[in-house]
């Protein structure tokens, strides 16, 4: 749950990325911090095995401006998407205001993606947390291996298997070249800034 | 999303100052269950990224309060974590938030324990949140 400090004039919100182990989570992150280098003034925080796969949560911290004269501090985190995580992925969603779902276009990696679309929206309920009133946005991501001949879920697949009762917004994307990583994030931020001022006005 | 006035922050920050900065605390952080950052204070001397250890912080408590029912705990009461020069105690403000001091060696555990419990007991007293 989003902090209104009346005091700072600031607003801390929790954004999490969710999604199947090696997904592009993390990736998301680094190109993100990479991409604001400018507007993040702290080293991202990784906690993670030694083979890169992330054990507890990734913290990334960016400022993106005032909205009615309160700095609004986003704080971004992904979770550990390895099967066997899903403790630590509840403590990681404690609190959560928005969330990115990031999905494998990889047609192997189908029925990833959707038993943790399921285990996410178990978690969320476990936390009383209603998955219809919580800003999600989803992201079918590793796009990019479409060109190289990997065969691909396509977006109606997807959609189908996802998004077919939330009808939340979605974007193809790439987390190694970039491609609508950004979007994909000032989707969810708009997303949850639009509830914020909803609960603010 | 929620907020407290600003009686309550203010009350917070004096508290904090007189009764823990004051007696030799190095860094004093207020932080939510979900790792926002409600108040934070230091002496001067350290320089700590407030944010990344608040989140590590809710995280690391969060954690250690998931092995305590492992074991058949309820919670750990202490957790305290000594290192050569600086230690880090956590402690429960109530099931929302946590108080977390950084402290030197000046400072003994014991005499840490007392003052923190006065402080969290003042803060509990009045803390009431808002929904926005
Ligand atoms: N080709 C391609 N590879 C990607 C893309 N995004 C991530 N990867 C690769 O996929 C692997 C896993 O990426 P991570 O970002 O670590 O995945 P994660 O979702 O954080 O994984 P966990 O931490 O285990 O949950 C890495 O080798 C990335 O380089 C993408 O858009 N395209
Ligand atoms: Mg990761």
């Amino acid at each position: 749950m989003g902090f209104v400090n009346v005091k700072k004039q600031e607003v801390l919100v929790k954004l999490v990325y969710y999604g199947p182990g090696r997904g592009g989570k993390t990736t998301n992150l680094d190109y993100i911090n990479n991409k604001f280098k400018e507007r993040i003034k702290t080293d991202m925080v990784s906690i993670k095995t030694h083979g890169d796969r992330t054990l507890f949560f990734d913290f990334l911290p960016v400022d993106i401006g005032k909205i009615k004269g309160f700095d609004i501090k986003i704080q971004l985190y992904t979770v550990p998407g390895q099967v066997k995580y899903n403790a630590t992925r509840k403590l990681v969603l404690k609190g959560v205001d928005g969330l990115v779902f990031v999905a494998d276009s990889q047609v192997e990696m189908r029925e990833k993606n959707i038993s943790s679309f399921n285990q996410m929206k178990e978690n969320l309920v476990s936390m009383n947390k209603d998955i219809t009133k919580i800003p999600l946005v989803l992201q079918y991501n590793k796009i990019d291996l479409g060109e190289q001949g990997v065969p691909l879920l396509g977006f109606d697949t997807m959609e189908a298997d996802l998004n077919s009762e939330l009808k939340v917004p979605s974007f193809e994307a790439s987390a190694v070249t970039g491609y609508n990583v950004v979007n994909t994030l000032k989707k969810a931020i708009s997303l949850t800034m639009v509830s914020f001022k909803q609960e603010l006005l | 999303m929620y907020g407290v006035t600003q009686e309550q922050l203010d009350k917070i920050d004096e508290l904090i100052v007189s009764d823990l900065i004051g007696v030799g605390v190095h860094s004093v952080i207020v932080v939510d269950v979900a790792g926002n950052v409600i108040a934070e204070h230091d002496n001067g001397t350290t320089n700590i990224e407030v944010h990344a250890f608040a989140a590590l912080a809710a995280g690391n408590f969060a954690a250690v309060d998931a092995m305590a029912q492992l074991v058949g705990e309820q919670e750990f009461s202490l957790h305290f974590h000594k290192g050569e020069d600086e230690s880090i105690h956590f402690s429960k403000i109530n099931d929302d938030i946590l108080l977390i001091t950084v402290f030197g060696n000046d400072v003994s555990l014991g005499f840490l324990r007392l003052k923190t419990a006065e402080v969290i007991d003042k803060i509990k007293e009045m803390w009431q949140t808002t929904e926005y």
